[in-house]
């Protein structure tokens, strides 16, 4: 029997295809195979020759049997591997394309702002850019003959013939968006209003349209102090520091008393902006406590109500944080400029993640 | 405003340092802009003497100097004539920057022969344009700085001019008293006296003075005096000097008098030459006709109502704004007529505007000077006059009265902390008013005649906060208005506006902000009518019309980068439109456009042209993601600048257009310079339907165990069926069974024949109660194939 065993898996060895060892299979264990054979004597033999040669029989069927797997296994991988030999594939060639979008800095900015404010109340306000006299000036204490209106470059939309209104204007500041919603909402009220403005203005550093953010809080007990303390957690949110310094100098605008331009600490390094260091000073909005004819315009009680009011350009702020050069390419919309400073679809600022990645 | 610093101590008693002044008026509210100061250019010279001057051995008009300095004896060679022994020189050594001549002085050789310096002549050094010779100083030690010897003896070459911005509310600080009186109110100085002596009069001037009734309220007083007999003449050189330094060119001495007044107390002043005035001067308005030679030799025509001043032989000066050429004064005047008027601040600024004038007269009146300095400013000039140029005074011509101005306003110092919210005392409050020249009577602050801004008591408020410096103010927390955590505060339509665009932007557009103003041949292309939404004054022919739609700012984006050898492209911007020119005649739309190919070309063969299936897509994902129903009509008919057959409206009913996707139109492509095929989509995001009710919670989802079954049919039709008729069709066959009908396949042509076409769907069936048996489907199928030759004509595909 031990010859058996030493003949069957040596051929088993041997095998070189799948075809060979199927023989081997039939000459060994097939219905007329050698080990089939003799384990059909069994049954002529003694009980007690049987009980020598049943067990020694079944073990040689069950090794020759594994062999056989084991050996078709190996045969099988082998002829994979073969075959995966000949499946090459350059892996330098480029993937299939997908195109990535991006979105506007104007857009994320927007949307960085919005994040900020929510967080301490502000909701998101909006309004017409083809504006009235009366929300864009009258209301906010810019009377017709006021050097102001002169100094806006403000858009006139056409009048026909006939109509003596006085003529439309394309919002020169959001600010009419503020006295809409203190009509509608009435006192308290926290709002930003962002959104599209324009001015006859074109040159290096100025666009006919461009972006600003106005901020609007009315309470009955808010101070300049508040006010200062909402631009400086505002700045610091924004631009991603701990610690920033802001200066309020006195100034002017009609529709806030007083009023002060807001300048942060910061230092210039190879034209790329550092906030909070450095010895120079930036000025980046202008604010003040909103001016009691703007309550009353608006329809709130100046002597119940007070509280501030700012203004800052989009834009601007976005040309400081991501260190965008020229204000005019933002309405270019070429392409090399969109993929460079735009953002992913899915990189939506919030505070819990952080504004910028 | 530009001012001194020695024209400001004029009027200020002060140790303050440049330095602490700049802070100081930035901080008021007096932005400074720049500080020009000369001795900081010109620190590096000083003063040497010249011990011995030898002729140059090769050159004639050379002289080799010794000069004795802070360094000790040098060498320098000087062309300068007047280069000799025995006299202080200023001497530029090695390394000091020369600004006339923009050079730094190295060591050199002259014609063989080393120079260690130059010796400078006045415009070298800037100081003026005297070039005749070297300077030549009466006295000086060697060695000391020349700016130290000219702060001592010339004090105007060195004087520091400072350059302030002044916001429209602060008239008087167009006058350097005003200025003055900031500081002072700050603490960094006190005002000085600088009243004027009374004028003795001993005649009555030949020149009356009259305003006309219906021009009261324009010039509601008129002052003047004449002085006859005045030598007029270039101005003394200190008044020379500080004019130069403010940029003013000095003209004559009594024109020059004007213009320091009107810089010194914001006191506007004209002279007219009094011999070349007929008769009696009077104050009218224009009928219309009217036209005059202004001092800047232009000549104006006047629009009715505008304000004149004029003679017996017609207008003289345009009233406020700048006076006429024929009766200003020249280097032969002898007797001139000085006026001292108020205008209102509103007629000069309508007058100014409309004739484009500006002039310094005209920015203070329109800005607002002080009525009772009128005549006090007068007196002021007079006396400048007749002190410089000599002359004798005619008593005050006056016409009409001082306009009352008188009003006071109550003064809150609780209100004020409140508003401000800094400490600041009752006490402080009240010096910091009195300082600025408001007169208190208990808590009532009597404004004073030379602050028209002030006209309430917010401007009180302004005031006091000013002068104690918001600088010095700190933030306080802003309370929440609720304390828990922050509630969302986008609007349901804010929320979709920013959802769409990052959509968009994930299907591989990049977003654009374009101008919201478009030109009129861009408008009119896409449906723009009437003049509404023109624009009275564009700032380009490109930019005249408010856009009717987003497209043509996209189509003009692909052009510029096609133009910048980019063909192939995805553009997408949300934005608003705008349909007329009143307020709120706006609309947000999102409008998508591709142009050229899916990408550059690849190795995989991917690459094709775009077409309307993509945007198609583009725009179901859009509405998909603003929870758009997923069943919308197609229907055609869209505005004209769509290709009118590839394109398609997605709508809930004929009226409610959702998005609009397509072929751009090829001439609007060929209009905006577009090298197409150009494929777009427009979306309405205010036409989707908000779901009714506000509910997180997801439908159920049901899963069936049984298996589902896909049988595919194919169908010829007539080319021009739409795939969604026989797509119903075929799911209205069991609408309990038929879970999906797909199209997946068309083919053209070929053996079908002309005008013909098969289209393939595969149908999947969801049993949901037990498994279809194979009569079932067939049964189905041939539900299928009636419902669908019954619909479209067409025949099942052999």
């Amino acid at each position: 029997m031990d010859d058996l065993k030493a003949k069957y898996l040596a051929q088993i060895s041997d095998a070189s295809d799948e075809a060979a060892l199927e023989d081997i299979r039939i000459a060994a264990l097939g219905k007329k195979g050698e080990i089939s054979l003799q384990m059909r004597e069994l049954g002529k033999m003694t009980p007690e020759e049987r009980q020598v040669a049943g067990p020694a029989l079944n073990a040689l069927k069950d090794e020759v049997n594994s062999a056989l797997i084991a050996k078709k296994a190996g045969l099988a991988d082998a002829a994979l591997n073969e075959r995966l030999k000949t499946e090459w594939l350059d892996v330098t060639l480029p993937g299939r394309g997908r195109a990535a979008g991006t979105i506007h800095p104007i857009s994320q900015v927007t949307q960085e702002v919005s994040a900020i404010f929510a967080d301490l109340g502000f909701s998101v306000a909006e309004g017409p850019q083809i504006e009235d006299d009366w929300h864009n000036f009258d209301a906010l204490n810019i009377p017709s003959h006021h050097p102001a209106r002169g100094e806006m470059d403000t858009f006139y939309m056409h009048r026909d013939e006939g109509d003596n209104r006085p003529p439309h204007v394309l919002r020169t500041h959001t600010s009419p968006v503020q006295i809409r919603s203190m009509l509608e909402k009435g006192a308290p009220l926290r709002i930003i209003c962002p959104g599209r403005v324009y001015r006859a203005d074109y040159d290096q550093t100025h666009t006919p349209m461009f972006h600003q953010v106005e901020g609007l809080a009315i309470d009955t007990d808010i101070s300049m102090a508040n006010l200062k303390w909402v631009l400086e957690e505002f700045v610091k949110a924004f631009f991603e520091v701990d610690g920033v310094e802001l200066r309020f100098r006195a100034s002017h605008f009609p529709f806030t008393e007083p009023s002060a331009e807001v300048d942060i600490r910061c230092s210039w390094d190879n034209g790329q902006l550092k906030v909070g260091e450095g010895d120079d000073w930036l000025e980046i909005l202008g604010s003040g406590m909103v001016h009691p004819k703007v309550l009353e315009a608006g329809g709130i009680d100046p002597a119940k109500w007070q509280g501030f009011a700012f203004g800052m350009g989009i834009d601007r702020i976005a040309m400081l944080k991501y260190g965008i050069p020229d204000l005019r390419a933002f309405f270019d919309s070429d392409l090399r400029w969109l993929r460079n400073y735009g953002f992913s679809a899915l990189d939506q600022p919030d505070l819990a993640s952080g504004l910028s990645r | 405003m530009k001012f001194t610093l020695s024209w400001l101590k004029d009027h200020l008693e002060t140790d303050a340092s440049v330095d602490e002044i700049a802070y100081a008026l930035t901080d008021l509210g007096l932005e400074v802009e720049g500080i020009e100061n000369p001795s900081a250019r010109l620190a590096g010279f000083t003063i040497g003497h010249v011990t011995s001057a030898e002729k140059h051995p090769d050159a004639d008009k050379l002289r080799v100097c010794q000069v004795e300095t802070d360094e000790g004896p040098l060498q320098i060679i000087c062309g300068a004539p007047n280069a000799r022994e025995g006299i202080n020189v200023v001497v530029a050594k090695p390394g000091v920057y020369v600004p006339g001549i923009d050079t730094t002085i190295g060591v050199g050789k002259i014609r063989g022969v080393e120079s260690y310096g130059m010796m400078c002549s006045e415009r070298e050094m800037e100081l003026s344009d005297e070039h005749d010779g070297i300077i030549e100083l009466p006295s000086g030690e060697v060695g000391e700085r020349f700016v130290d010897w000219l702060a001592e003896h010339d004090p105007a070459k060195v004087d520091t001019v400072i350059e302030i911005a002044i916001t429209p509310n602060r008239p008087d600080a167009l006058g350097v008293r005003g200025i003055a009186r900031d500081l002072a109110a700050r603490g960094l100085g006190t005002l000085k006296a600088r009243d004027v002596a009374p004028i003795e009069a001993n005649f009555k001037s030949p020149i009356g003075v009259s305003i006309d009734k219906d021009t009261t309220d324009g010039c509601p007083v008129f002052f003047g005096r004449l002085v006859k007999g005045v030598k007029n003449g270039p101005s003394p050189a200190w008044l020379q000097d500080v004019l130069k330094a403010i940029g003013l060119r000095p003209i004559n001495f009594l024109v020059d008098v004007t213009n320091f007044f009107t810089y010194d107390r914001n006191r506007p002043l004209h002279v007219f030459d009094a011999d070349k005035v007929k008769g009696n001067l009077r104050v009218y308005r224009a009928k219309g006709d009217e036209r005059l030679t202004a001092l800047d030799d232009k000549e104006y025509g006047l629009q009715p109502g505008m304000m004149l001043i004029g003679d017996d032989t017609g207008p003289e000066s345009i009233a406020g704004i700048m006076g006429g050429a024929a009766s200003g004064c020249n280097e032969d005047t002898v007797n001139v007529f000085v006026e001292s008027a108020f205008w209102d601040p509103i007629e000069i600024a309508h007058t100014g505007r409309k004739l484009k004038i500006n002039s310094d007269a005209r920015y203070r009146f329109e800005r607002g000077v002080d009525p009772e300095f009128s005549p006090i400013g007068l007196d002021h000039a007079v006396r400048m006059i007749m002190d410089h140029a000599g002359g004798e005074a005619s008593e005050m011509v006056v016409a009409g009265e001082i306009p009352d101005h008188s009003r006071a306003y109550k003064l809150d110092t609780d209100r004020v902390q409140s508003l401000v919210g800094m400490e600041i005392p009752a006490k402080t409050q009240r010096a910091t008013l009195e300082a600025l020249g408001f007169t208190l009577k208990g808590d009532m602050a009597q404004v004073p005649s030379w602050r028209p801004d002030v006209q309430g008591e917010a401007d009180l408020v302004e005031e006091v906060a000013r002068i104690a410096s918001l600088t010095k103010l700190e933030g306080k927390p802003l309370t929440r208005t609720n304390s828990g955590v922050p509630k969302p505060i986008l609007t349901p339509m804010q929320q979709r506006e920013q959802t769409l665009r990052r959509t968009i932007a994930a299907l591989g557009y990049n977003e654009c902000v374009t101008y919201s103003f478009i030109d009129a041949a861009a408008a009119a292309l896409f449906g723009n009518e009437g003049d509404a939404t023109q624009l009275e004054n564009p700032i380009s022919s490109e930019m005249s019309h408010m856009r009717p739609a987003l497209l043509p700012g996209l189509l003009q984006a692909a052009a510029r980068n096609q133009a910048r050898g980019f063909a192939d492209m995805a553009l997408f911007e949300v934005g608003p439109a705008f349909h007329g020119g009143e307020p709120g005649e706006q609309h947000l739309l999102a409008s998508g456009l591709l142009v050229g190919h899916t990408g550059p070309k690849d190795v995989h063969g991917a690459r094709r042209a775009v077409d309307i299936y993509d945007v198609k897509a583009d725009a179901e994902a859009a509405l998909a993601a603003m929870g758009a129903p997923a069943k919308v009509q197609i229907m055609r008919g869209a505005a004209d600048w769509w290709h009118p057959g590839r394109h398609g409206m997605m709508c809930l009913g004929p009226k409610k257009v959702l998005a609009v996707f397509g072929e751009i139109h090829p001439k609007v492509l060929k209009a905006m310079d577009v090298k197409g095929p150009a494929m777009g989509f427009t979306l309405w995001p205010a036409e989707v339907p908000f779901p009714k009710a506000k509910s997180a919670a997801r439908p159920a989802l049901h899963l069936r165990d049984l298996q589902a079954v896909e049988r595919d049919f194919a169908f010829v039709v007539d080319a021009d069926v739409e795939a969604l008729t026989l797509v119903n069709a075929a799911a209205g066959s069991d609408k309990a069974l038929i879970e999906d009908v797909r199209v997946f396949d068309e083919f053209i042509g070929g053996a079908l024949g002309e005008g013909k076409k098969s289209l393939a769907i595969t149908v999947r069936l969801q049993p949901t109660e037990k498994t279809l048996t194979d009569e079932e489907i067939e049964a189905l199928a041939a539900k299928v194939i009636e419902k669908v030759t019954k619909a479209t004509g067409g025949t099942l595909r052999g």
